[in-house]
């Protein structure tokens, strides 16, 4: 066989197996981006994805109880109530009235239950929309609790 | 001063414009006077931005707060040190530092080369003056960070308002590292902008000979560099500020990053084959203009928000900007290759599998594989969002599945590759060069798994790093006994000698080196604890061999921050080591909160304590502890890489003439894979055949 055949075989195998890491590790997580009222309507194994929405944390609804905590989220008229089952605590920035993004599943009772969730004070990001250096990640800063496993120390590869 | 700065910058467009037209006209009329005005003012550029830079920079130190960019990045209680570093904290003023960088190359470039090159140097300017219209159309006319805080009154007159105090710097920024981590980082993205100018002029211009590709690999590994250390820096800062414990999570701007760095490394390794092979010249032209429009992607999204889910709050219409630009650069560089393709024609074929041209093509393969599923992640949520309708995001798992195996292969490559000959390698040659790494990286591998470290990737990479750092000190020890014996000096000055002779090929080995331990650094994580826990004063937690005492706890305020703060005695062994002051701190300038990590750190492990609040119910501080296996090597690795790089960018030192006169043979594969006994002629040979 020629050296270049047995390259483009090489070559093939090689960029196959990526291809199939490559779907297997996009099925584990892939999140879809819902608004409140979009859920409410989702249907079928669309229920049962991994999704990633945002709203306002609902005034006076942050319940703290040992190892979760519950509060409603609410964006043009929609509410949705959520469980934080994370161990890190969440940032000073999650309180009553702030932009908050949960990302986690939505179990049969309608309940979210998300592992991460992401908190901005809204008025101070309308004053400064573009805080953030030309480089890094929680970029103008919304501060962040993490708590899956994957997005833990990440490795990083080739860097 | 405003006006001074607002006019200079116009100033530094029209010249900029004006660059670029008699740099055509020039070259067009073959005018030496207009081609050398052009250049002239592609080095004036320079001198106007940087008077603006220094104007804005001024406006900081004396806290103007009539402009809107100082009252919305600095405040009076802000060290100076930050003010300085505020520049570049925002939209207008990132985009304006780009803008001093680009000038600055340019400047170097073009007075490096003032009275080189004149075929090649007249297209060169006219790229990089088309490059800087776009940045300095941005900062005139689309951010402008000389804009001043106020509104026209009823006649129409601009009323100037002053703020007392600005809205100050975010905390996040408030971090010695983040004053250099921006300019490294840009200093890299603007960096690639000279090597893409240097292909395109080669190919416009049909420059004949291979000079022009040397010029660009300089200039590509200076940009490298800088980015390899951006990234770096980025990741200790997102370390030791973020308080997640992790450095890297694949988010979208990291990303952007990273990708010019993977097409900048897959470039400065196929260069290679068109310099000894004259091959693959069209792929480096392409890996060269990729690299750049990654650049200029990378710089979008960083600055537009176009795909953070962080930035989906924030909305700047500056993304169509670049997309449009991008789209200019992709049709200027098809152009230029569809009608000088065949200038471009490559001189050899492949010869065998087991070969260095072929460790270099798998290598390239898989760093552009690499790159695609970086890219194609980070832009899943748009693409997804475009052809079905809905956004969908993917997460650390995609990235880590595709990227890991690559990294391996990666190390596997670098290992290999440096001790293949060209053309084919001998089965002989592959026993004699590859027996004694291979059963170093096995024996590890066979004794870490009898320690109970069985995690796959892990042992993998630890198998191979012993192999590849195997493999490079047995090239630097049997070329430097080959000149111990021939000059009668000692092993340890021979190696000195040899690195210095081939400052290109031992500087690599280096870079290699520094790129295994951060590998190793970075399969360290494989091993991450962590611990959280509610400590009241005399209580005590343990995570591995460490135990953390919570001795006190308090808060302080000065001018700039209020902080609270845990007092925490670490022990190891029943004996205190240290104590750690992990902290928060809140900023009334900006209302935010950043946490300051507390670290103890050795080559084994980091410890890495967070306070990470009181607990809403008791009062009492939360704190979470992180017991990080083998970071610091990611950090020494990227101090190794850095020196590696300044040294393969030292000129060569001369050989002695014995060495000089041998004739410069053809790539022979067989002899090149490196015997000693064959003498120096012999090494002569594989020195030049190697580098």
């Amino acid at each position: 066989m020629k050296a270049r055949t047995k390259f483009l075989v090489g070559s093939a195998i090689i960029v196959l197996t990526l291809v199939s890491l490559a779907y297997v590790g996009f099925t584990q997580s892939k999140t879809y981006y819902h608004t409140i009222a979009e859920v409410s309507t989702l249907q079928g194994p669309a229920l049962r994805q991994r999704m990633r929405v945002s709203g306002n944390v609902r005034n006076g609804t942050i319940q703290h109880y040992p190892g979760h905590l519950d509060f409603i989220l609410e964006e043009e008229g929609k509410a949705m109530p959520v469980r934080y089952e994370g161990s890190a605590p969440l940032p000073d920035t999650f309180k009553d009235g702030a932009l908050a993004l949960v990302e986690g599943r939505l179990m049969p009772d309608g309940q979210f239950v998300a592992d991460q969730v992401q908190a901005k004070c809204a008025s101070k990001y309308e004053a400064n929309p573009n805080a953030a250096p030309g480089a890094k990640p929680p970029q103008p800063g919304p501060t962040s609790t993490r708590n899956s496993p994957d997005s833990g120390a990440a490795s990083g590869s080739g860097s | 001063m405003d006006i001074a700065g607002s006019f200079a910058l116009l100033l530094a467009f029209i010249v900029a414009v004006y660059a670029f037209i008699a740099g055509i006209a020039g070259i067009l009329t073959r005018r030496t006077l207009l081609t050398k005005s052009a250049q002239n003012a592609g080095m004036a550029v320079f001198f106007l931005i940087t008077f603006a830079v220094g104007t804005l920079e001024y406006f900081f130190f004396t806290d103007n707060f009539s402009l809107v960019y100082v009252a919305e990045h600095s405040n009076r209680a802000l060290p100076g040190f930050y003010k300085f570093a505020a520049l570049w904290a925002g939209q207008q003023g990132s985009l304006l530092w780009w803008s001093w960088l680009l000038s600055l190359y340019a400047f170097l470039a073009l007075f490096a080369n003032r009275k080189k090159h004149p075929e090649l140097m007249p297209y060169v300017g006219v790229v990089i003056a088309g490059v800087q219209i776009f940045f300095l159309t941005l900062n005139n006319f689309v951010a402008n960070a000389f804009n001043i805080l106020g509104s026209p009154d009823t006649s129409g007159v601009m009323r100037v308002a002053s703020l007392g105090d600005g809205h100050g710097l975010t905390p996040l920024l408030q971090y010695p590292e983040m004053v250099i981590h921006p300019p490294m980082l840009y200093l890299g993205y603007t960096g690639f902008t000279i090597p893409f100018a240097f292909a395109l002029a080669a190919l416009l211009g049909r420059y004949p000979g291979e000079k022009w590709i040397h010029i660009t690999r300089r200039w590509t590994m200076v940009a490298w560099c800088f980015q390899t250390v951006g990234i770096l820096l980025g990741m200790h800062w997102a370390y030791a500020m973020l308080g997640w414990g992790g450095y890297w999570e694949w988010d979208p701007v990291e990303n952007a990053s990273l990708l010019p760095w993977i097409t900048g490394t897959a470039f400065l390794h196929s260069v290679m084959m068109q310099e000894k092979r004259g091959m693959m010249k069209v792929w480096n032209v392409w890996l060269v203009f990729i690299t750049f429009m990654l650049c200029i992607l990378g710089t979008m999204l960083t600055r537009s928000g176009a795909v953070n889910s962080v930035h989906a709050f924030a909305q700047s219409s500056i993304g169509s900007w670049f997309v449009g630009f991008l789209a200019v650069i992709l049709l200027v560089c098809l152009l230029a290759y569809w009608r000088n393709r065949d200038y471009l024609r490559g001189d050899n074929q492949l010869d065998s599998l087991v070969s260095r041209e072929s460790s270099f093509l798998f290598n390239n393969l898989i760093l552009l594989a690499a790159c695609f599923a970086v890219l194609w992640g980070t832009l899943f949520p748009i693409l997804s969002e475009w052809v079905v309708g809905s956004k969908i995001s993917v997460g650390a798992p995609f990235f880590n599945k595709v990227n890991i195996p690559i990294a391996m292969f990666l190390l596997f490559l670098t290992g290999v590759g440096p001790l293949l000959a060209w053309r084919k390698t001998s089965a002989d040659a592959l026993k004699r060069n590859f027996a004694w790494p291979s059963a170093g990286g096995l024996l590890a591998g066979i004794v870490a798994f009898i320690l109970g470290y069985r995690d796959f990737y892990p042992l993998v990479c630890l198998i191979l790093s012993v192999f590849v750092v195997l493999t490079i000190c047995s090239e630097f020890y049997r070329g430097a006994r080959v000149v111990a014996a021939r000059e009668g000096t000692n092993l340890l000055s021979a190696v000195g000698a040899l690195t210095m002779r081939n400052t290109r090929r031992y500087g690599g080995y280096v870079i290699h080196l520094g790129i295994v331990m951060i590998f190793i650094g970075i399969a360290g994580s494989a091993f991450n604890k962590d611990i959280q826990a509610e400590l009241s004063v005399g209580q005590s937690m343990t995570i591995g061999p460490y135990t953390i005492l919570c001795q006190n706890f308090d808060a302080t305020a000065n001018d700039n921050y209020q902080s609270a703060r845990a007092t925490l005695e670490i022990f190891r062994g029943g004996k205190s080591q240290m104590m750690l002051y992990p902290e928060r701190r809140f900023f009334p300038a900006s209302g935010e909160t950043e946490t300051m990590v507390a670290l103890r750190s050795t080559p084994l492990q980091d410890l890495y304590v967070v306070y990470a609040g009181r607990s809403p119910e008791t009062g009492n501080p939360v704190i979470h502890a992180f017991l990080n296996p083998l970071v610091k090597w990611i950090w020494f690795g990227g101090i190794v890489v850095v020196l590696g790089t300044g040294l393969a960018m030292l000129p060569n030192r001369r050989t002695a003439l014995a060495l000089a006169s041998v004739p410069e043979k053809s790539w022979d594969g067989t002899v090149a894979a490196g015997a000693p006994m064959q003498g120096v002629a012999a090494v002569a040979r594989r020195a030049d055949a190697h580098d």
